[in-house]
């Protein structure tokens, strides 16, 4: 702990926010941010996550002044950066492909961004040497990139970046060509630099597992526009529309009509709603599959339904279910020795309201 | 991928590598690669090394080279000129390089299409030409003497070889840059500029270093090309650099004289060299496998004064590049054009002339730049069908052989044909140096390699599992090849046929050696016997001119062959 903070002292500085005002961007007739309002926090890991196309790298670039918008401000520790270019910014940002120059050495490339500010050579050998140090490279300065791992040329790109001591840090897919189980340990050591650093930082990924992994706070992005901004947990129990709720995680989402007390999802299937519910025009329910309940015996309120495949997945298993015209996922745990429903089977099923959420479609 | 090379345990147990027919294939080629590329040189080589009339081994021809002040002066004044030439065109191709890649900039498409004008016609043709426009007397030169008083040396001694190759070699520097620049991955740029770089340093510091191998590609071949070429230095009266001299001593001396071929070891030991350390400069430095985002460089809108600064860059050098082409048109066209600015009159009495006089040039050229295509795609195509489609033990030996002649200088292969094939006595006397088949197998040897690479290339695209899929419905190698093959490869072929021909068609330097009477010569031999009279300068020109409308015809006709063949690829794709 201690040595991990000796090692970041150079680096570390006060952490500003990010603030973006009524950003709009179209190419011809392509509308790809349409009136994008953000605030991110000093310190904060924030994560742009959407499906490709959603206009999150657009949205990453443009702060980092690659794209220019048509309307709007961006502000980074309050001051207007909107008309700066890209190299007046001081924002670091890892590309996707990490962009590591080839005929450069490590050591060159990370030095690069402190000779263009035309820092004292002593200085630049120290400071380089401590960002190498700080990403665990320290010994292959002099190595060129093509020598590297796919892992060892991330983790270059993050030292020539963090080495200018950037305001904030932009991280454009850095984890999208690493496998599977090298990504799991560079998030985390992600997260972990960026802490010691204290650095605001905003990550693009379209893999809401990295996102919920690593980030205080998430912006689920859809063709151009802010679906939600929240903590992981809060996008995940309170969807705020029916996109975020399929985007994130599986859900059951179930349309019907509400009359005299009852919710009725076709074909005769209905359940009663509580007193006080408060629904939206055009209610649908949205409900987790490992909230709904399965029963091999009749039970009070349950709806029967036809198991229709069976995916056994680890910790739980996953089944998918006929019910009346509808098709629902209930995700139960497994144990060791029981028995799973098969395909044909029938099964009864409960879906306990207080637990799902109702959404306008 | 290199641990797997070098790990002996790998490596799978060898097989039958290749059919009967294919060993014969490959015996062939090498059997033709040996009497007409590596005795011609070994030959050259011989003799350089061996004493007059004993044969012992001696390296006198040498000692004799190194004293004598007018070889010396010929090795510095190639090297001179070579150099000069590299630094010329770099200036020229550059700025265009620069602005074609970097900007939005409407003149883009007419750079990149008039950069390939110098390359059908070679220097020599426009180098007279240009003495009228540049000379000490020339159009420019006259009016610069009458309103400034001044006149500038363009085209004296060796500044007019330079300029002259300058102009018409620059396309290979400006191609290979411009190509390294637009495959330099965006994100690299970004990258430098994110970091706080930008203008002028980033384009040094980030795009220069790499897009410097295709400079430096570029460069190599214009060193080699300008030190190969001995017509446009004697054209314009130099005699004292190291192709001529070898021209001349063997014309003038005799076949029998070391000092020609002592010339033609130190020209090969040059070129090899300038192509060795190219390449050894850019060993890995191969750097498009090494970039991975999208999209080439950022291309930026031009500011108002800047679009006037390219758009004057461009016209300047569009004049510079023409220069040669109009004032070979205006002298084939002039009755008398000396000391004026202008011809004094127009006349088409030289096409008349050409046309009745001298129309065995002509078919001569058709005929030896065809046959030389067609061998060249024949041996071209099955060298790449051999070192693509089977595991032949050696087969990479025939493409680097048949690329090798790139790398020896037409002169030396001219002189090595004639000395080998000179004592080879046909039925009646008649040496077999003599036959006009020899200037054919020459031709066919210097172009191999362009034909080659077409053929290889298009080869290289076609996926394997095609013929697999022949082979596995009960073709033979062999109609596999033939019926599924070669319909595919038809386009990358012809392509090369073409480059072969339109380049063995403006062939003079190993040429030059081999025609033994004016009934035997192709075009260009013609154009370079008019050209060195002043009566005969009109009527070649308008030869002049001939060869390049046959030439431009030809490049046009396989840019539009490639280009089909593409869009045909990429309708199945």
């Amino acid at each position: 702990m201690s040595a991990g903070m000796m090692k970041t002292d150079g680096l570390r500085r006060a952490a500003v926010n990010v603030d973006i005002r009524h950003v709009d961007l179209s190419y011809g007739a392509n509308h790809v941010l349409k009136d994008v309002n953000l605030q991110i926090n000093p310190g904060e890991f924030f994560a742009f996550l959407g499906p490709s196309g959603c206009g999150k790298t657009t949205l990453l670039r443009l702060i980092a002044g690659f794209n220019r918008a048509d309307r709007g401000d961006v502000l980074i520790g309050g001051a207007d950066v909107s008309s700066l270019p890209p190299w007046k910014r001081d924002v670091g940002m890892v590309f996707q492909s990490y962009a590591l120059w080839p005929h450069m050495s490590v050591a060159q490339n990370v030095a690069f961004g402190l000779e263009e500010r035309k820092i004292p050579r002593d200085e630049i050998a120290r400071r380089v040497r401590t960002a190498l140090e700080l990403v665990g490279l320290g010994h292959l300065g002099e190595r060129k990139p093509s020598q590297l791992s796919g892992g060892q040329q991330q983790r270059v790109a993050v030292a020539r970046t963090i080495v200018i001591e950037p305001k904030v840090l932009l991280l454009d897919e850095p984890l999208s060509n690493l496998d599977a189980k090298m990504r799991v340990q560079v998030r985390r050591e992600l997260r972990e630099l960026q802490q010691r650093l204290n650095l605001t930082t905003i990550f693009v990924t379209h893999d809401q597992e990295e996102a919920n992994a690593i980030c205080d706070r998430i912006a689920i992005m859809n063709d151009g526009v802010i679906q939600q901004v929240g903590t992981p947990v809060a996008l995940y129990e309170r969807p705020a529309n029916l996109f975020v709720a399929n985007f994130l995680g599986a859900a059951n989402v179930i349309a019907g009509k509400v009359e005299a007390g009852f919710f009725h999802m076709g074909e005769g299937l209905r359940i009663a709603l509580p007193e006080a519910v408060d629904l939206p025009v055009n209610p649908h329910l949205v409900i987790r599959p490992h909230f709904v309940a399965l029963s091999p015996a009749p039970r009070d309120a349950a709806l029967p339904a036809v198991v229709s495949h069976t995916e056994f997945l680890g910790a739980t298993v996953r089944y998918g279910l006929a019910m009346g015209g509808l098709s629902l996922s209930a995700d139960a745990p497994f144990e060791s020795g029981a028995a799973l429903f098969k395909p044909g089977d029938p099964v009864f099923v409960t879906l306990p309201l207080e637990k799902g959420v109702w959404l306008p479609g | 991928m290199t641990q797997a090379a070098l790990s002996p345990l790998t490596q799978p147990r060898r097989k039958a590598s290749a059919t009967p027919g294919q060993i014969a294939l490959a015996l062939g080629i090498a059997a033709f690669l040996a009497v007409f590329l590596g005795l011609p040189v070994a030959t050259v080589i011989y003799v350089a090394f061996t004493e007059k009339g004993t044969g012992a081994f001696t390296l006198i021809n040498f000692v004799d080279f190194a004293r004598t002040d007018l070889f010396i002066r010929s090795f510095w004044n190639s090297i001179y000129a070579s150099g000069m030439t590299v630094i010329v065109a770099s200036f020229i191709a550059l700025p265009l390089a620069y602005i074609t890649t970097r900007f939005d900039f409407r003149g883009s498409v007419l750079i990149q299409t008039l950069a390939f004008l110098p390359l059908i016609m070679p220097p020599f043709v426009g180098a007279v030409a240009m003495l009228l426009l540049f000379g000490r007397n020339g159009s420019i030169n006259l009016l610069l003497d009458e309103w400034f008083d001044f006149k500038i040396p363009f085209m004296e001694g060796l500044n007019g070889v330079i300029f002259v190759q300058a102009i018409h070699y620059f396309p290979f520097i400006l191609v290979n840059l411009s190509t390294a620049m637009r495959n330099i991955d965006r994100s690299m740029e970004e990258a430098a500029q994110n970091l706080g770089s930008s203008g002028f340093r980033l384009f040094r510091r980030i795009v220069l270093p790499l897009a410097m191998p295709g400079y430096v590609a570029g460069a190599s071949l214009v060193f080699v090309k300008v030190l190969d070429d001995l017509a446009t230095p004697l054209l314009l009266s130099v005699k004292d650099m190291l192709a001529p001299q070898a021209y001349l001593r063997v014309t003038s001396i005799g076949i029998t004289d070391p000092m020609g071929y002592v010339i033609s070891v130190v020209l090969v030991v040059m070129s090899v060299l300038c192509m060795w350390l190219s390449a050894r400069a850019m060993t890995g430095k191969d750097y498009n496998t090494e970039q991975r985002g999208g999209g080439g460089l950022a291309k930026r809108q031009m500011k108002p004064h800047e679009k006037w600064i390219a758009y004057g860059a461009v016209l300047l050098i569009l004049m510079l590049v023409l220069a040669p082409h109009v004032s070979l048109l205006l002298l084939s066209f002039a009755t008398i054009w000396s000391f004026s600015p202008l011809p004094d009159a127009y006349t088409t009495a030289h096409y008349t002339r050409v046309f009745s006089e001298s129309f065995g040039y002509i078919k001569n050229t058709l005929i030896y730049a065809s046959l030389a295509g067609l061998i060249d795609i024949v041996i071209g195509g099955t060298i790449a069908y051999l070192v693509l489609r089977t595991k032949m033990i050696g087969r990479t030996w025939l493409d680097w052989a048949a690329s090798a002649a790139l790398a020896i200088p037409g002169v030396v292969l001219g002189i090595g044909f004639l000395r080998a094939f000179y004592d080879v006595q046909l039925p009646g006397g008649r040496p077999l140096a003599t036959m006009w088949i020899m200037i054919v197998l020459a031709l066919a040897v210097r172009r191999l390699a362009y034909a080659l690479r077409a053929c290889y290339a298009s080869l290289q695209q076609i996926s394997i599992s095609l013929e697999e899929s022949a082979e596995n419905l009960g073709a033979t190698k062999l109609r596999s090849a033939r019926k599924i093959l070669l319909p595919l490869m038809a386009g990358g072929i012809l392509a090369g046929f073409i480059t072969s021909f339109s380049t063995a068609a403006v062939e003079l330097s190993a040429t030059l050696m081999l025609v033994q009477s004016s009934d035997d010569a192709p075009l260009v031999y013609g154009l370079y016997v008019f050209m060195q009279s002043a009566a005969g300068r009109g009527p070649g020109a308008a030869l002049g001119v001939i060869a390049v409308l046959l030439v431009a015809a030809c490049t046009y006709l396989s840019h539009l062959v490639i280009e089909k063949t593409q869009s045909a690829k990429g309708a199945i794709q």
